[in-house]
């Protein structure tokens, strides 16, 4: 005990001693990325995240004598998993900031943490747009992609291009019904018709069932509203059973460039998807994403991508703030556009949305492809404001 | 035309059809589960990984050798065999005279490490394997488009199964093994190589779990995780068959892709809890499975 006393107290001299970093507790910021580790959602989020994070705060570099530190922790996409870690996180190790969490319904768990306990939540991997909706936190700021964005670019894409009657296979979970309810809005408001859906369990294997299921509604386009191994194994499945080539069409919500990646083109061609973020967009992009492929072996994804986002502008926010007081550093967040390799000039708005540009990508056919992760072709920018739901429509209490 | 309980019989029948395919699958790796329980009273949980690894293993023969689908449903078990026996060798065979639980523990560590160190040599989203050529398509039933392969899968674990009661239930062979299983150390006395059989035994099994995953491969990603998806499932049946009957444990594998077939038809969001739910109800019924003896 004593010793620990002598500690704080050292601690607390070279602490009036800096005065840079005064505000800034016990010297050392700390950043958990918490995702999916080993699970279906690992390959889009999992170590590739907590480099992402790390890449984040070298790029940063220094906050007075602070030192960033990165952890991370495995939720099994388990919200009871997520908020054992991230309490423990916040009063035992004293952690400023959460980072990344996919799976929506770990992420709302996760949020309301935060919210009640004042640590910064800087989300990449859920996709939920009730995150800054009904469920929105003054400490949460959403980065990478929402249900909506999802929505509105694939959604709104299939139906005006004829795709007007849809049937969805959806997660059986937050997200999944978040992001069937979006899609289904963004359908019906572009003219198109929502003749049913079925839910099934997250991580299930064997989709036949539901495909013919969706194969017999006799809508000309599928919505698949789930999310990696699961998105994989549909796709995969509904080219066995013929779908596409039965004249109906699939729409992978949300699909990652790695999961185009393990799909290969010969299934995965003439895709439309959603994606904030490709590898391949600029200079800037490419650079980032070969210093990204050198250390983990595959291109970033967005979630990826989003982590290194939210991470760096909260850093710099410390930085220009000169303190890690949460208030303080939400207030600076808000206050500056983010910027970085992907990111120019985005607003953060009240309800935690970073407005970036979605972009609308096709799936390129094996012979267009000149190699390994060369996947996407562009095929229309849709603007943040159109991106990201109407402020007033959020039901956020922060939007006055 | 009639309706039950508001689906068309077309669709209906076409899904009864898609229970049996899945059927398949849990049948291979039930009866591998039931040969091995039955011979080594080894709970091997290490059946899962050892899947995986036999889809694995097709899909490295294609990549790296150019070897294709139908040589490495032959090759693959036999590589997964030889591992298999590997581990009876040096591991398994400390435990006999150990609780089941011992083995149980060992399996599982295995299952971990196995699946650890594929995830993270090949990522959780696993690989593409592609269907054989003379496979593709698929033949349009009136009902249901069936892709051939799924007519295949269906096909070449009954032949499977089959096969395999009849060596063990039929043959002289078979009856070494039940007689081992009885009493090992009176068929020691006759001068049969019990030891050696064991081995065999559990390498045949295993090897059953890889050609289960060869099947597999070309219809699910060949990933990391496909055997610990599956794995608990398969425990479920070979539980309400009866703990190492064979038959049981077709017959309960079949049966039960079946009723969660109709399950992902009629109440989707339950087709993974109602094999649990026939279980439940099994054990209360019958506490030694639908097929089992109480020893």
């Amino acid at each position: 005990m004593k010793l620990k006393y002598g500690l704080a107290g050292f601690a607390g001299m070279v602490l009036a001693a800096g005065a840079a970093n005064a505000q800034i507790s016990d010297n050392v910021i700390k950043i958990g990325v918490l995702n999916d580790q080993s699970g279906l959602y690992a390959d889009i989020t999992g170590q590739g995240s907590v480099l992402a994070a790390r890449m984040a705060a070298e790029d940063v570099g220094k906050i007075g004598n602070t030192t960033v530190e990165i952890v991370f922790a495995d939720h099994q996409n388990k919200p009871d998993v997520g908020s054992t870690v991230v309490r423990q996180w916040i009063d035992q190790d004293k952690v400023d900031a959460i980072a990344d969490v996919p799976t929506s319904s770990v992420a709302l768990a996760v949020q309301q943490i935060t919210k009640e306990k004042k640590r910064l939540f800087l989300m990449s991997g859920p996709a939920s747009s009730d995150l800054t909706g009904k469920a929105c936190s003054p400490y949460g700021f959403h980065f990478a992609y929402d249900t909506y964005m999802l929505a509105i670019g694939t959604g709104t894409a299939l139906t005006k291009s004829g795709g007007d009657t849809w049937f969805f296979l959806t997660a059986d979970y937050a997200f999944g019904h978040a992001l069937e309810r979006d899609a289904g809005e963004a359908v019906k408001a572009a003219g198109g018709k929502v003749v049913g859906a079925v839910r099934h369990p997250l991580n299930t294997s064997d989709f036949s069932s539901f495909l013919l299921q969706a194969q017999n509604s006799k809508a000309k386009i599928i919505g698949l509203a789930n999310a990696g191994g699961d998105t994989i194994n549909s796709i995969k499945q509904a080219a066995e059973f013929g779908i596409v080539a039965g004249g109906q069409r699939l729409a992978g919500l949300l699909v990652f460039v790695t999961d185009v990646h393990a799909l290969g083109l010969k299934t995965a061609q003439g895709l439309v998807v959603t994606e904030s973020f490709y590898w391949d967009m600029n200079d800037e992009t490419r650079k980032f994403s070969k210093r990204f492929f050198d250390k983990h072996g595959k291109q970033p994804s967005m979630v990826q991508a989003g982590v290194y986002s939210g991470v760096a502008h909260y850093l710099k926010a410390v930085k220009a703030a000169g303190t890690d007081d949460p208030d303080k550093v939400a207030a600076e967040m808000r206050k500056t556009p983010v910027n970085d390799f992907f990111t120019k000039n985005a607003a953060i708005r009240a309800d935690g949305r970073i407005m970036r540009d979605a972009y609308l990508w096709q799936v390129k056919a094996p012979a267009e492809s000149k190699g390994a992760w060369d996947y996407y072709k562009l095929v229309a920018t849709i603007p943040a404001e159109q991106a990201a739901r109407p402020l007033k429509d959020g039901g956020c209490d922060l939007v006055k | 035309m009639f309706e039950l309980l508001g689906i068309a019989p077309q669709a209906l029948f076409g899904q009864l059809l898609l229970g049996l395919i899945n059927g398949s699958f849990y049948a291979i790796l039930s009866l591998g589960l039931a040969v091995i329980f039955g011979m080594l009273n080894v709970i091997n949980f290490a059946h899962g990984a050892l899947y995986m690894i036999g889809a694995f293993v097709a899909w490295m023969l294609l990549q790296y050798l150019g070897i294709g689908y139908w040589a490495s449903l032959i090759l693959s078990p036999i590589i997964v065999g030889l591992l298999g026996a590997l581990i009876e060798r040096t591991l398994l065979r400390r435990l006999y005279h150990l609780d089941h639980l011992y083995g149980l523990l060992l399996t599982f560590g295995l299952a971990l490490i196995f699946e650890g160190l594929f995830r993270r040599e090949f990522g959780s989203s696993g690989q593409p394997y592609t269907i054989p050529d003379l496979l593709t398509g698929g033949k349009n039933l009136g009902f249901m488009f069936l892709p051939i392969y799924r007519g295949w899968v269906i096909v070449a674990s009954l032949i499977v199964c089959l096969a395999t009661w009849f060596v063990i239930e039929r043959t002289k062979l078979g009856s070494y093994l039940r007689a081992a299983t009885e009493n090992p150390t009176l068929v020691s006395a006759f001068g049969i190589n019990v030891p050696r059989m064991i081995l065999l035994t559990y390498a045949f099994g295993v090897g059953l779990a890889a050609f289960a995953g060869v099947l597999a491969a070309p219809i699910y990603q060949v990933s990391p995780l496909m055997g610990s998806n599956l794995i608990i499932v398969v425990f479920a049946v070979v539980v309400i068959g009866g703990m190492g009957s064979i038959i049981g444990s077709v017959v309960t594998g079949f049966g039960l892709g079946i009723i969660e077939g109709l399950t992902k038809v009629f109440y989707p969001e339950a087709s993974t809890t109602v094999i649990f739910l026939v279980m439940a109800i099994v054990l209360l019924i019958r506490p030694a499975g639908l097929f089992g003896r109480t020893r």
